[in-house]
């Protein structure tokens, strides 16, 4: 191997090692430490200087404390279950948001979706936490929603939504809707407009070729939105920290207030090894279906 | 093709309501006289002003645009050797380690992300500041742009670059003169997704930043907790309008450059 | 082509001291376990355009490789001009290639695209702008010098990547599928230029083509070759006329095969048992025949005649039916059915209007043909 190829390879490589890998070890290693009131916050230290018997001594005392920590305490575990639970039924809203929207697009004539292409990539380019935060004018109490629902007469009082579960939703859909819409809608736009003229001439009505033929072949991309959506929804921090309350349990919130408030460095480690371990299921389905579509698109 | 029905063409309308709405509510109560964000009190440019002789807000300001053109460049030379490697270099020791955490950061809870950088920070003894933020930033920009820039390089025709030293071109000389013009609207792109990625993150900025570095997102961040304020609406107007004309001139100049490159194809066959 | 009768033709491999441009010596190519190229021994000489033609997969492209330098011999020495190759990377040997694809840098003008490897050339600046244009006007493209590859068509394409190969005027040229891209008419057109330029250049080109046609038109030599070996190297008419096995004969235009077993060989004539009962096929023999060898007759159908009545004079002779006829224009191929059931095609030109041709489907008609007019080779 030659210098050259030896660099390419070998800068981004190490690189990643110090600035990702190297951290995530840092992460494993306090998770398995005990808390201490020093600096930093947490024992054993690592001192090389004790020699081999130092570094089998700290070996020892590293254990799975701040794990049973987690299972006892019953703030971690519901967190975790409330985590999962916000991302799997905000990713659903999603898609039920999103499909249509992208059926749509599939559906326009051709010389309109490039600039509807653009309708839906344009809010991804702006700022994430003005999104989220644009949702706080509209949703509080004296928010825009509840000034025209109350204009409308159809309530008389306002209405509680900001920092409750249900702006959280609203959030997480609104942030990350392009991430469903474009997965469908590449596979709507490559189906074949003369598959569904083929089933109608076989004798489906419009609504059952549409639930013979276009659904199924559009599974891919649900499957991609969805999981697009759900991986990042699980660890999300900016929003349920605006738009939800002190009652909103998200894992990623509990971990920076576990780290920024507490202190509790070891417990938060423990806290983010557990939510990739989580995480660790979604991402091989994801990468199972990517994987399938492009062995299909050979 | 397909027929579009009044059932698209409500769907369509509902969604880009949702999706424009609320941005379109800042935008406008950014102009309101009122401090109260909820109630309309007249035209007014005046948040504008006093964000202007915010000093807080403009020093963050620049420590943002600063952390960003630094670390998304640095995030594209090294983003597009790692595409290079991903995709050129065949097998070599620890090839799924390398593509792993290529891929990796991609799909991790920037909450962890940015734990682990700063325990690495504290472990190592590096004072937090700008520079703690670029290397963060640099870092996981740099798996977003070699994705990019991987995904034009597997359609590369590498018989370019045979040709180059076929021509007598070194390896160098063959990057510089072939390869890289080729690639050159993918490195861009990257560059752009980087920038964006680093202007737009609070959560690894808030644990990789120290008291003296303060980004943009973190300040708003931490005036926007504490509830509504027109301030903040006139700095996001200002944000969307950048953010919107830059990404309309870029389409538009490469839809131009498109249609040119057709109608001049069009010429060739006469 | 008979070298003594013409003293002017172009064959310097019949000349004992010819010096070889080109010489691979043993050239071994393993990838893996896979043998690409086994064991070849080929000179190639100066002003030749030397063909290497195979189906796909059969090593030709790799000995392109090797010669340009993008690939290394696992075993073996390739010698260009004398200097051994081993270790001389592509951008420092004397060698340009004009690739399939044809490879023109997309976001350069065609004069830049011409301009490229001069540039990287110890030719001075002030001369670089008079080559350019010299080759530009070679491949009559003027015109185009400052347009950009993706706004010409296919063949003035071909035609820029051919100036940009010779515009550093190599001492070997190869040519890997030149003409592949094109459609049929321009294609046989661009051949006749691709021989006009190699003559005007007096450059050596190896060309590599899996289109037997295109090789047989434009080459000096043709080498055939088959799963890594050289199954023959010989001239177009060489290999058309004196196939040295079935396998060329096959990969080499139109053939009928018969097999049987040899009973009779004397000096260049042979004898070849085919079916019970039937008389004996009288032919050349091929190379390494000996009697009760298992081997094959192989005859053009052109060499076949075909007749209503029997024509006794000739000594092969056989009787079948009429299968199939396939009116081809200026001629016309028939399919017979022998009473073995084997299969014989036999072809005559149309020099009658279709309406007085005499032979029809199901037709009881005879073969025959000359005691020359085939060859016997080993299976």
């Amino acid at each position: 191997m030659n210098l050259s190829r030896r660099l390419l390879i070998g800068i981004p490589y190490l690189w990643l090692l110090v600035l990702f890998l190297i951290p995530f070890l840092i992460v494993l290693k306090i998770s398995l430490s005990d808390y201490d009131i020093s600096i930093p916050p947490y024992s054993p230290k690592f001192d090389l200087s004790a020699g081999w018997e130092g570094i089998k001594d700290y070996l020892g005392s590293l254990d799975f404390e701040n794990y049973a920590f987690l299972a006892d305490d019953p703030l971690y575990y519901t967190a975790y279950l409330s985590s999962l639970k916000i991302a799997a039924i905000s990713t659903f809203l999603t898609l039920l948001v999103g499909f249509p929207i992208a059926y749509g697009m599939a559906s326009a004539p051709e010389e309109w979706r490039p600039s509807l292409m653009m309708l839906v990539i344009l809010p991804f380019w702006t700022s994430f936490l003005i999104r989220v935060y644009a949702w706080m004018g509209i949703l509080s109490n004296e928010g825009l929603l509840n000034q025209f629902l109350i204009w409308t007469g159809l309530i008389s009082d306002p209405l509680v939504i900001l920092n409750t579960i249900t702006a959280v939703y609203i959030g997480i859909v609104y942030t990350y809707l392009p991430f469903m819409i474009l997965p469908i809608y590449a596979t709507l736009e490559k189906l074949d407009g003369s598959l569904l003229e083929a089933a109608e001439d076989l004798g489906c009505t419009r609504i059952s070729a549409f639930w013979l033929v276009t659904l199924p072949l559009a599974k891919p991309g649900i499957i991609a939105g969805c999981f697009l959506v759900f991986i990042p929804a699980l660890g999300e921090f900016v929003i349920p920290s605006l738009l939800g309350g002190s009652d909103t349990l998200m894992i990623g919130k509990v971990l920076w207030e576990e780290f920024f408030s507490n202190r509790d460095w070891t417990v938060a480690s423990a806290v983010a090894i557990i939510l990739l371990l989580i995480l660790v299921v979604p991402i091989i389905l994801f990468q199972r279906n990517e994987q399938k579509q492009r062995e299909a698109a050979k | 093709m397909r027929r579009f029905t009044w059932f698209n063409t409500i769907s369509l309308t509902l969604g880009f309501a949702f999706l424009y709405i609320p941005i379109l509510i800042l935008v406008i109560y950014s102009f309101n006289a009122s401090k109260l964000v909820t109630v309309w009190a007249g035209f007014s440019t005046q948040w504008y002003g006093e964000l202007l002789r915010n000093e807080a807000f403009l020093d963050a300001a620049w420590v943002t645009l600063k952390v960003a053109v630094i670390s998304s460049t640095i995030a594209t030379v090294l983003g597009t050797m790692a595409a290079f490697v991903l995709v050129r270099s065949g097998r070599f020791f620890g090839r799924t380690l390398f593509s792993g955490m290529i891929y990796a950061p991609l799909v991790m809870p920037e909450v962890i992300t940015g734990l682990s950088l700063l325990l690495l920070f504290i472990a190592i003894g590096l004072e937090r500041g700008v520079f703690t933020i670029v290397l963060a930033h640099a870092t996981f920009s740099m798996c977003y742009v070699s994705v990019v820039v991987s995904s034009r390089m597997a359609s590369f025709d590498e018989s370019l670059e045979e040709a180059a030293y076929d021509l007598g071109c070194t390896g160098w000389d063959a990057f510089k003169s072939v390869t890289l013009p080729i690639i050159a609207p993918a490195v861009i792109s990257g560059w752009l997704l980087a920038f964006t990625l680093s202007l737009d993150d609070l959560v690894i900025a808030s644990f990789t930043s120290g008291p003296s570095s303060t980004t943009l997102p973190i300040k708003i961040y931490s005036s926007v907790r504490l509830g509504v304020s027109p301030e903040i609406n006139a700095l996001s107007t200002i944000i969307i309008g950048l953010v919107t004309v830059g990404v309309l001139v870029a389409s538009v100049t490469s839809k131009r450059a498109i249609a040119l490159q057709r109608q001049q194809e069009r010429n060739a066959g006469s | 082509m008979n070298a003594t009768a013409a003293p002017a033709v172009f064959a310097p491999w019949t000349e004992p001291d010819a010096v070889p441009l080109i010489h691979l010596n043993g050239v071994t190519k393993e990838f893996g376990s896979f043998t690409a190229i086994d064991n070849i021994e080929l000179e190639i000489f100066p002003r030749e355009f030397f063909a290497l033609l195979g189906p796909s997969g059969c090593g030709k492209t790799t000995i392109m490789r090797m010669l340009a330098g993008f690939e290394d011999p696992t075993r073996g020495t390739i010698t260009i001009d004398g200097k051994n190759m081993a270790g001389v990377p592509a951008n420092k040997r004397a060698v340009n290639m004009m690739f399939q694809s044809y490879a023109l840098f997309p976001h350069l003008t065609v004069a830049d695209n011409l301009a490229f490897g001069l540039k990287r050339s110890p030719m001075p600046k002030s001369e670089i702008k008079g080559r350019v244009d010299e080759m530009l006007r070679l491949v009559q493209l003027t015109k185009f010098a400052s347009r950009k590859p993706h706004q010409l068509s296919g063949g003035q394409r071909q035609r820029v990547a051919l100036a940009r190969a010779l515009a550093k005027a190599p001492k070997l040229l190869l040519l890997d599928e030149p003409l592949g891209a094109l459609d049929k008419k321009l294609r046989q057109e661009t051949q006749f230029e691709l021989m006009d330029i190699q003559e005007k250049t007096g450059t050596t080109f190896v060309i590599v083509t899996h289109d037997q046609e295109e090789a047989m038109t434009v080459a000096s030599r043709i080498a055939v070759m088959d799963e890594g070996r050289l199954k023959q190297v010989a001239t177009p008419d060489r290999i058309y006329e004196s196939p040295n096995s079935v396998y060329v004969a096959d990969f080499i235009g139109d053939v009928n095969i018969i097999e049987g077993s040899v009973s009779l060989v004397d000096g260049e004539k042979a004898e070849l048992q085919w079916a019970e009962g039937a008389r004996p096929i009288r032919a050349m023999s091929g190379q390494g025949i000996s009697p009760s060898d298992r081997a094959a007759f192989v005859v053009r159908p052109e060499k076949v005649a075909i007749a209503t009545t029997e024509p006794s004079d000739m000594h092969n002779r056989v009787q079948g039916t009429v299968e199939d006829i396939a009116y081809l224009g200026n001629m016309s191929t028939y399919h017979v059915r022998l009473a073995d059931g084997t299969l014989v095609k036999a072809q005559a030109a149309n020099n009658r209007r279709i309406s007085r041709r005499g032979i029809t489907w199901y037709d009881t008609v005879w073969l025959s043909w000359t005691d020359t007019a085939g060859l016997i080779l080993s299976n």
